[in-house]
């Protein structure tokens, strides 16, 4: 399928974790203005797959677009909310200068935060109904709360982008409702949203498309058109188990797969 | 020379004390020293390593002494308190592990300096020598000395013997240890205080700075050379007592020099040298390995080489290396280094300045481009990728591919005859 | 006069380290900096073997120039000998220390270390230490000089770099998914870590650097939950500590240095109480969080 303009284009993407490739040459493209979900089992590489988009992690091989062009040169459209667990909540700061990092830039760094930055934060505090907070400390946060902080970081960037590493993962009903509001909106003002999410039940709930990984790409596409019992089945009926073994094999012989010697180009060749 | 024969028949009382009392100082740490090592308790070693100083200090001030046992009873107290307050302070606080460590460890051993330059400024006859304990004292053992060591040395050794399945467990599976009802608390508690033991003697021979390399070093180089705790600990051992060996001779030859460091020296280039040189493990061995794949792939894109020709044109067997290059591109280096490897397994069959494939090349050409099409069925049949995507893939995977997974590959694609380029699948002559 | 030569030169140098301590321990890399107080000895034996004297700028930067290379190899040995990261942290301080020791030893006529000093330092000589100018005027002692442009550059990298280091040490992905280079970032901060580890090894000596490091932070950060105010009470925590050292190692007639860790500890112990009796109250630190 090929979508006009994506948002997020993933071509050929191949990415190792622990020098054992996790992401097996994902192609797919995902269209602008939409709620997209990316699902599968644990240990499908959605989080790796995520933080290859970011440039967080070198992929071996193939690569990835964004609205058309390399992620260094727009990187000021797009927004990631890492994992919550990713972070230390004891660090001593409170809520309103953590979202206040969202106005970080490379180029601001060494200056003041301008009223603007200080007004961006406030309103983006009460996007995610958190502004009541603003002076707590983070560690005294639940974690539904902390969830919500990171999400008002993220729009503090106003990008139109956002990426977000399972973002309802242990969050109270309360947040879950404040967080669906919020991509509602989103979606209202033509952000797309790309969330890695751990529920299937919820997906098909949530969000307009949906990508279906499980170390290879399953189905990418409509909700309706991907939340099929055969592809759901393929994607969590198990793995490839060959697919592993050759992993292992790749890991413990530390085999390039990377083939820079081979020239030809794609496509082509006798095989 | 001389001096090394000198040294080497132990006639000197002083030399063999010094340099038994290091060997099994070495020995010691290191055998318990596995267990730290494995557990990831490296720094902790380090930390109560500096932490015992004050506990020294205290005896002497208590009972002015300097017999080895009851110095040895405070550093014991000492050493224990510090472990203890560490792991406190990273369960019930939210001080990190690292910062716990680094705490206890500075302000026990800045309490200990404290201590002891305050008894040595108030010039107590008796307390020279104390400052030892910072750098190592190995050079100047007395034979009571060893005896207390032996005593120690002995009792960890037994503790060891002992305790040793269930330290294994302990070390290399926590979790399965708590499930399968062994008295974790317990057995930490005797693993804890041989540790604390060891440290206590150990610092005779190293000094309080550097203990933490008499424990872990050795560890880390036995890593390097097997899988098996047993062997393992025997090696790590071997390189303390080796160390031990080697610190005391340079004592010996060049009385000047500190000892400890030289103990420490000798270890650290026993590690390097087995994170290097190690068989399998060694830094060395996988860039060889690395090598080695690369002259794989090299050789077997080589022959693939000839079975496409092979292929277009069913009557020729022969080619040159025009023909060769033309159908694939490799550099006048990976060529040669193909040609020689392909040569070597007589897959080969030279024609005055041409090449063609023996009967066994023509079969291991077969078999790779076999993998590589069965691969890309695989791949399109199960993966679901596009037809003109799985090129590149093919091309790195063919050549890792077992007899096991091909076997596997065969029976989940249900023997195939062509590929999704419609190629057909060669498969081995009956 | 002496006494506050003294202590001004302690508090310079706890201010240095303890500046710096705050951002290792949020780190995580405190043993780091433990590691790299030790490893930059043989820098410091080098650089006073060519130099001559310890006075020497550029010698003393080449001196830091160890402990920056230190991490580098903690790194090698953590990632390319696939050896685990406290081992490759403790391997690789013990061998470098041990070099710096066998060194002094080895030169022992041309080198104004002794082994001691090397552990605790000699801050009590500081008031020994005069530059004179040629026009006879005394401008006081030099470790206080240096070390009082020490804390004034950590002072003020810190000041400019506060957002840098604050993002780069709470969440690094999200500063590189900015476009921030974390790589810059730590780099910076590391060398700060080894000039001032170089800087205050001749006065308070390598574990007393670590003492300095982290003991003073990890104060603060049992106390506050802010960063800022995190960093005020570690500048205060090294005021106390270098005044109540000083008191405590004349009065028992011993090292400074080892003093100054000692108040350190107690000071820590103190917070500790604070700490406990808050969370027991459950008002302003719970131990426990909300359910949601």
């Amino acid at each position: 399928m090929n979508i006009d303009a994506p948002a997020l284009e993933v071509h050929n993407l191949t990415a190792s974790y622990n020098r054992k490739p996790v992401l097996w040459d994902i192609d797919f493209q995902l269209p602008q203005g939409q709620l997209i979900g990316i699902v599968g089992p644990n240990g499908s590489g959605k989080t790796t797959l995520l933080k290859n988009i970011m440039g967080l992690m070198e992929p071996d091989s193939g690569y990835v677009n964004l609205f058309g062009k390399k992620l260094n040169d727009i990187r000021e459209r797009v927004s990631y909310v890492p994992q919550r667990e990713s972070v230390d909540w004891d660090f001593p700061a409170n809520v309103f200068e953590v979202v206040q990092m969202g106005r970080y830039r490379k180029n601001n760094l060494f200056k003041r935060m301008t009223a603007r930055d200080r007004e961006i934060t406030t309103q983006s505090l009460e996007k995610v109904n958190m502004l009541e907070y603003a002076k707590r400390q983070i560690s005294q946060l639940s974690g539904g709360q902390q969830q919500r902080v990171f999400i008002a970081r993220s729009l503090a960037q106003q990008a139109d982008l956002y990426l977000m590493d399972e973002p309802f993962v242990g969050v109270d009903a309360a947040t879950e409702e404040s967080i669906l509001n919020l991509l509602t909106e989103m979606k209202k003002e033509g952000k797309t949203v790309i969330i890695v999410h751990h529920d299937l039940q919820t997906a098909y709930e949530y969000f307009d498309w949906i990508v279906l990984l499980n170390t290879r790409l399953v189905a990418s596409g409509p909700k309706d058109e991907v939340f099929t019992s055969n592809l759901l089945q393929e994607a969590y009926g198990g793995r490839l188990t060959v697919l592993s073994r050759i992993g292992d094999l790749i890991a413990k012989k530390d085999f390039p797969i990377r083939e820079s010697n081979f020239k030809e180009k794609e496509g082509q060749g006798d095989g | 020379m001389d001096k090394l024969l000198e040294f080497l028949s132990f006639q000197d009382p002083n030399v063999r004390t010094v340099t038994f009392g290091t060997i099994f100082l070495g020995m010691s740490a290191a055998t318990v020293g596995t267990f730290a090592f494995l557990r990831k308790r490296s720094l902790v070693g380090d930390a109560v390593a500096h932490a015992i100083l004050p506990g020294i200090a205290i005896a002497f001030m208590l009972f002015q002494t300097k017999n080895p046992f009851v110095l040895m009873s405070g550093a014991l107290i000492s050493g224990w308190i510090a472990m203890l307050l560490i792991e406190h302070l990273s369960k019930a606080t939210k001080l990190k592990p690292d910062t716990a460590i680094g705490l206890v460890l500075s302000v026990f051993f800045g309490i200990g300096i404290l201590l002891l330059t305050s008894i040595q400024h108030s010039g107590a006859g008796n307390q020279a020598g104390l400052d030892q304990f910072l750098f190592g004292k190995a050079a100047s053992m007395t034979r009571s000395d060893l005896l207390a060591y032996g005593i120690v040395a002995l009792i960890l050794l037994m503790a060891v013997i002992l305790f040793f399945k269930e330290f294994k467990v302990l070390s290399f599976n926590p979790d399965f240890a708590q499930a399968s009802g062994l008295p974790v608390k317990r057995l930490q508690f005797i693993l804890s205080t041989i540790t604390v033991l060891a440290i206590s003697i150990g610092i005779q021979s190293v000094g309080v700075v550097l203990m933490a390399a008499l424990l872990i070093t050795p560890a880390a180089t036995a890593r390097s050379w097997t899988e098996s705790l047993l062997v393992m600990m025997v090696l790590a051992a071997i390189a303390g007592g080796l160390s031990g060996l080697v610190g005391s001779y340079i004592s010996f030859a060049a009385p000047n020099m500190p000892t400890g460091p030289w103990i420490v020296m000798c270890l650290s280039f026993l590690a390097l040298f087995s994170l290097f040189f190690a068989p399998k493990k060694g830094v060395v061995a996988r860039i060889r390995q690395q090598q080695q794949n690369r002259k794989k792939i090299l050789s077997e894109n080589l022959l693939k080489t000839f079975y496409h020709l092979r292929e277009n044109n069913p009557s020729s067997r022969t080619f040159s290396r025009e023909e060769l290059l033309e159908k694939r591109p490799f550099s006048d280096t990976e060529y040669n280094t193909a040609l020689g490897r392909l040569r070597k397994q007589f897959y080969l069959i030279p024609e005055g300045h041409n090449w063609s494939l023996s009967e066994k090349g023509y079969e291991e050409a077969k078999r790779v481009v076999r993998l590589h099409r069965l691969w890309e069925m695989y791949l399109t049949e199960r993966m679901r990728l596009k037809a003109d995507h799985i090129h590149p893939n093919a091309e790195t995977i063919e050549h890792i591919i077992t007899p096991e997974i091909e076997e596997q590959l065969l029976r989940e694609l249900d023997y195939p005859e062509t590929d999704p380029h419609h190629s057909p699948i060669p498969y081995p002559r009956k | 006069m002496e006494a506050l030569y003294i202590i001004l030169t302690a508090f310079c140098i706890a201010l240095s380290c303890g500046t710096l301590g705050t951002f290792l321990i949020l780190r995580k890399m405190a043993m780091v900096g433990d590691a790299i107080s030790h490893s930059v000895l043989p820098g410091i034996v080098i650089a006073f073997l060519v130099s001559g004297s310890r006075n020497n700028i550029p010698m003393l930067i080449g001196a830091a120039a160890v402990g920056v290379l230190t991490t580098v190899l903690i790194e090698l040995l953590h990632k390319k000998a696939r050896l685990q990261e406290d081992a490759s942290i403790g391997i690789t301080f013990t061998w470098l220390f041990a070099l710096g020791v066998i060194l002094i030893s080895a030169f022992t006529g041309q080198v104004d270390l002794d082994q001691e000093c090397v552990l605790y330092g000699e801050i009590a000589y500081v008031p020994l230490d005069l530059i004179i100018t040629h026009s006879g005027t005394n401008l006081g002692p030099r470790p206080l000089w240096v070390s009082g442009a020490m804390a004034l550059i950590v002072l003020l990298v810190t000041r400019i770099g506060y957002k840098g280091f604050f993002i780069t040490t709470f969440n690094p992905d999200y500063a590189k998914a900015l476009g921030i280079s974390t790589v810059i970032w730590h780099f910076v901060f590391m060398s700060l870590v080894s000039l001032t580890t170089v800087v205050s090894f001749e006065s308070v000596g390598a574990i007393l650097v670590v003492a300095l490091l982290i003991a003073p932070p990890a104060t603060a950060y049992l106390l506050t939950g802010r960063l800022k105010t995190m960093l005020l009470y570690t500048a205060i925590l090294s005021l106390l500590i270098s005044v109540c050292g000083y008191v405590l190692a004349t009065w028992l007639n011993g090292s400074i240095a080892g003093a100054m860790a000692t108040v350190a500890g107690i000071l820590f112990a103190g917070a500790y109480g604070v700490y406990k009796v808050k969370a027991g109250k459950g008002t302003k630190a719970p131990l426990k969080k909300p359910a949601y």
